[in-house]
């Protein structure tokens, strides 16, 4: 009885969904920032000035126009701090989904092709990770095993895999039962070849919704562990090590908190729409 | 003569889709008097079930509605607002919808679904509201119906389940029925036994029947009148006798051809369909919207005949020429 | 229903000990465990006597059936730190973050489920867009970063409700917020889609031709259904609420489990970080259980089976 959906051509739907073009077009800055973080910073991020220590930005009457957002309690360019804060919040988002995805997707794949036993069996692994605490669990792994970018990755890969492997599973199962999949079989397909060259291609559009979702989460995490300490090492310039570091001051100089606070919000902000209209696009459900 | 029931003419509906507008229905005229039972028939997506949905006023938001003359048991329903429906359904208006897995509420129970219509329309107290469901439940034949008001859907089959929604349906004791192909979820076997409770019960409560099938075997058996509908407007109306014995317009004969007549049509012969596809139904539509299907088309039909006065009328220029 | 419920507490309790067995293996991420306690300062004598100590020269199997035939006597070890059981340092700890958590809890449902409800009566009206504003920002603001913005505006600029601590009871107001904030978008979303879904439904169709007013439509047939997921959904959110306030009670300075959490890990005390684990996770299969017996109890279709 509804209407047929009318439907213009991809690139104008992409156009015309503000979302992922906002959340695109911030992205793709937040990545060029990454990538050219050596040429598009004014100073050495690391270099100390004790002479120079929390200068404000040029807002402010006392602002140095050498350091136009300032320095930090440490006299280093905030500016420059804040460019190269960049790279981690985003190696953290590829590297967590790299690792995160590749277990979910496998154990979802798994279980939703073969089902049965290994489908009760992952389903179990999934119901444990999930009740287990993230933020602690992140925080004692990453405390004992010795905190560090590598580390953080792979303690956060290993935890975030859940969506992955629910969507795939999900995926994999409505996909087993039709016609193509079952043809496959009829012709003698092994199952790796099934499930890497014909579910994996079909189910692209759920997972690059996960993704997104996931590389928010994992840079909101690697925040919040920063944060607290126990995230990538000082000096590394993280926007949550700096929120932290700027912790102190916060009473008479709150951009220190302020700057790196919004910069995180914005890039999780663009994953997020990003996410979200591509799911719009691709007329998936909202999980 | 008294008011009819429905006295609607030029009924329009339309929907947004993208840059132009859907016109689903175009321009409908249907009539439907106390105690009678009209048949509106169809192949699906001819706006059928819009105009039963315009009846009730159960449109989706984004739907247009407009008509010429639009008296409901009556009332002015042309420019209608959500307070004006809220006068009229379950206060002599009633609906059986299509589907009844999906149209009875999962997570309550059956007794509640009954009466709480009532309760709400009618001030009827709940003690009072439960024994007119008893009473119906028994009417549509539903065994210890008693000692079911407290059982949820899941626990009915889908022909108890349609026969639950007709005692649903009832409890507001309508004046008009309106049954959006109420047979066409169920199995064969109960669809027949459904529609003789609705023809016993239309008779012995005396109410106004609209109902809208596109299995003419069922029109056949229950209607008094009969329009047909092609592309949003009715192409030929009449009583059902006349309809059936001589139908004028050329879609109307296609359908009719269409049904296997047990001694007459040859066991294993290809029943003959009518080619072609409906046309699309945005934008203008000029002249006769079956012409591009119709086997008989003359050049005059590129303009929409006029329709005569009388019971039976057809919308087509060869009506009279071609009836055999 | 008899069969469903043992059903799902015989996961819950194979959950519960999966987890036990992966918090007690934590530990040994560091290597070994008797360094991390001792420090790395330590000598080795001192690493050695701390490894006979705590036992940690038994085999793991071993290790772990000692640590879980105490852990179900209600022995969760002694605290390194505080030399202390561990159940007590805990059982002073605990009621603060459950205070806390489940008022977040409270006041994020509070907004969740009218505004998924208002926003579903109208999709894509204006109060739909401004909740998806709200649900969009509550997703992507970190909580503790609010927490400290919060702090600067309405404690140290406006000075309207205390900076840290829960002396009175404005202390509470900020964290609790914050916390709420983080918590009701999902939950508001999960109510829209579920309200719309079921508002576009076959039996409220029927409802609203039965001749019931529109507020007994949206509440009693619409709502009854579409709250189904929103239960499953708020036991998560509780228990994430509860194990997420470590962040919280760290930027309010508010001694409650989270922050325990944070300072035995600092201190290297294990087993108080074990057995937070431990309770989290318990804790947090308890209520997914709940949510799920609950939502059975709400939809006939599974109370009447089996």
């Amino acid at each position: 009885m509804a209407a047929p959906a009318y439907r213009r051509p991809l690139l104008y739907r992409v156009l015309g969904n503000t979302g992922v073009t906002l959340g695109g077009l911030v992205l793709l800055a937040a990545v060029a920032m990454a990538l050219f973080a050596p040429w598009l910073a004014p100073q050495d991020p690391y270099a100390q000035d004790l002479t120079a220590r929390v200068l404000p930005p040029f807002w402010h009457d006392r602002a140095d126009p050498a350091h136009l957002l300032g320095t930090d309690h440490l006299g280093r360019d905030y500016l420059s701090r804040l460019i190269y804060g960049a790279r981690v919040s985003l190696a953290v988002g590829l590297g967590v989904i790299l690792v995160s995805g590749t277990i979910g997707i496998t154990l979802g794949l798994a279980a939703g092709y073969f089902g049965g036993t290994v489908d009760m069996i992952v389903s179990f692994v999934v119901t444990t990770r999930l009740s287990l605490p993230i933020v602690l669990v992140a925080l004692a792994a990453v405390a004992l095993a010795g905190a560090s970018l590598s580390t953080l990755i792979a303690v956060l890969g290993l935890l975030l895999w859940d969506r992955f492997a629910v969507v795939s599973r999900a995926a994999a199962q409505s996909l087993r039962s039709r016609d193509f999949v079952k043809g496959m079989r009829a012709i003698g397909a092994g199952h790796l070849r099934i499930l890497f060259l014909e579910l994996l291609p079909n189910m692209r559009g759920a997972l690059i919704v996960v993704m997104t979702l996931e590389v928010a989460n994992a840079i909101l995490l690697e925040a919040a562990l920063s944060f607290l300490g126990l995230g990538v090492r000082a000096p590394m310039a993280s926007w949550g090590l700096m929120i932290a570091e700027g912790r102190e001051n916060i009473l008479f100089d709150p951009w220190l908190i302020a700057l790196p606070g919004g910069l995180l919000c914005a890039l999780v902000l663009a994953v997020n729409l990003l996410g979200d209209g591509l799911r719009d696009l691709t007329g998936g459900k909202a999980k | 003569m008294s008011e009819p029931l429905l006295d609607l003419e030029d009924l329009r509906i339309s929907f947004p889709a993208g840059p132009e507008r859907l016109n689903a229905v175009r321009g409908l005229d249907l009539r439907i008097g106390a105690g009678e039972t009209l048949c509106l028939v169809g192949e699906s997506g001819c706006g059928k079930s819009l105009t039963a949905m315009s009846l009730m006023g159960l449109l989706p938001r984004e739907a247009q509605v407009g008509a010429g003359r639009f008296r409901l048991l009556g009332r002015d329903m042309a420019r209608a607002r959500p307070r004006d429906w809220a006068g009229l359904r379950g206060r002599g208006l009633s609906m059986i919808f299509q589907d009844p897995m999906t149209s009875l509420n999962p997570v309550l129970g059956v007794g509640r679904q009954l009466t709480e219509g009532v309760i709400a329309t009618g001030g009827l107290s709940r003690a009072a509201a439960e024994a007119r469901a008893v009473e119906l439940l028994e009417r549509v034949g539903i065994a210890r119906a008693a000692s079911r008001l407290g059982q949820y859907p899941h626990q009915f089959s889908g022909g108890q389940r349609q026969r639950l929604m007709i005692a649903m349906a009832l409890m507001s004791r309508p004046r008009l029925l309106i049954a959006d192909e109420p047979t066409t979820a169920l199995d064969v076997t109960i669809q027949a036994q459904i529609l003789r409770l609705l023809a016993e019960l239309q008779r012995d409560l005396g109410l106004g029947l609209l109902l809208i099938t596109h299995d003419l075997g069922v029109v056949a058996a229950i209607a008094d009148r009969v329009a047909v509908m092609y592309a949003g407007r009715i192409v030929e109306t009449g009583p059902a006798a006349d309809i059936f014995n001589a139908p004028a317009h050329p879609y109307t004969r296609g359908l009719m051809a269409a049904i296997p007549v047990p001694g007459r049509t040859p066991r294993g012969a290809l029943l003959p369909a009518i080619p072609g596809r409906v046309p699309g139904l945005t934008g203008r539509l000029e002249g006769c919207a079956f012409r591009e299907r119709c086997s008989v088309a003359v050049p005059a039909c590129a303009v929409r005949a006029p329709q005569p006065a009388g019971a039976h009328r057809t919308e087509c220029h060869l009506a009279t020429e071609a009836a055999p | 229903m008899l069969v469903y419920l043992l059903r799902r507490l015989v996961v819950a309790f194979c959950v519960c000990l999966a987890v036990s067995v992966l918090s007690f293996a934590l530990i040994f991420l560091a290597g070994d465990p008797a360094i991390a306690i001792a420090g790395s300062g330590g000598s080795a004598r001192d690493a050695e006597a701390v490894r006979i100590a705590y036992g940690f020269d038994r085999p793991f199997a071993v290790q772990y059936l000692d640590w879980i035939g105490h852990v179900l006597t209600g022995d969760l070890g002694r605290s390194i730190y505080f030399n202390m059981p561990v159940t007590e340092i805990i059982g002073s700890r605990l009621p603060v973050t459950l205070v806390l958590g489940g008022l977040a809890f409270l006041a994020a449902l509070a907004v969740a489920l009218p505004l998924g409800i208002l926003a579903a009566l109208k999709p894509e009206g204006a109060l739909d867009r401004a909740a998806l504003l709200l649900a969009v920002t509550g997703q992507a603001v970190p909580s503790f970063w609010l927490g400290l913005m919060a702090i600067v505006v309405f404690g140290v600029w406006t000075g309207w409700v205390p900076i840290s601590g829960l002396a009175s009871w404005q202390g509470y107001i900020l964290p609790v917020a914050v916390l709420a904030f983080s918590a009701m978008p999902a939950m508001m979303r999960i109510t829209r889609s579920g309200m719309i879904e079921v508002l576009g439904s076959d039996y409220v169709r029927t409802a609203r031709a039965k001749g019931l007013p529109a507020g007994q439509v949206i509440l009693s047939h619409a709502l009854r259904n579409a709250v189904l997921p929103l239960v499953s959904l708020a036991a998560v959110q509780l228990g994430v609420l509860l194990s997420g306030s470590i962040v919280i009670e760290s930027v309010f300075a508010i001694n409650g489990l989270g922050r325990l959490a944070w300072e035995s890990l600092l201190r290297a005390d294990l087993p108080v970080v074990q057995a937070i684990i431990l309770i989290l996770s318990a804790v947090y299969v308890l209520l997914t259980t709940a949510g799920d017996l609950l939502n059975a109890w709400l939809d006939p279709r599974i109370r009447g089976a089996g």
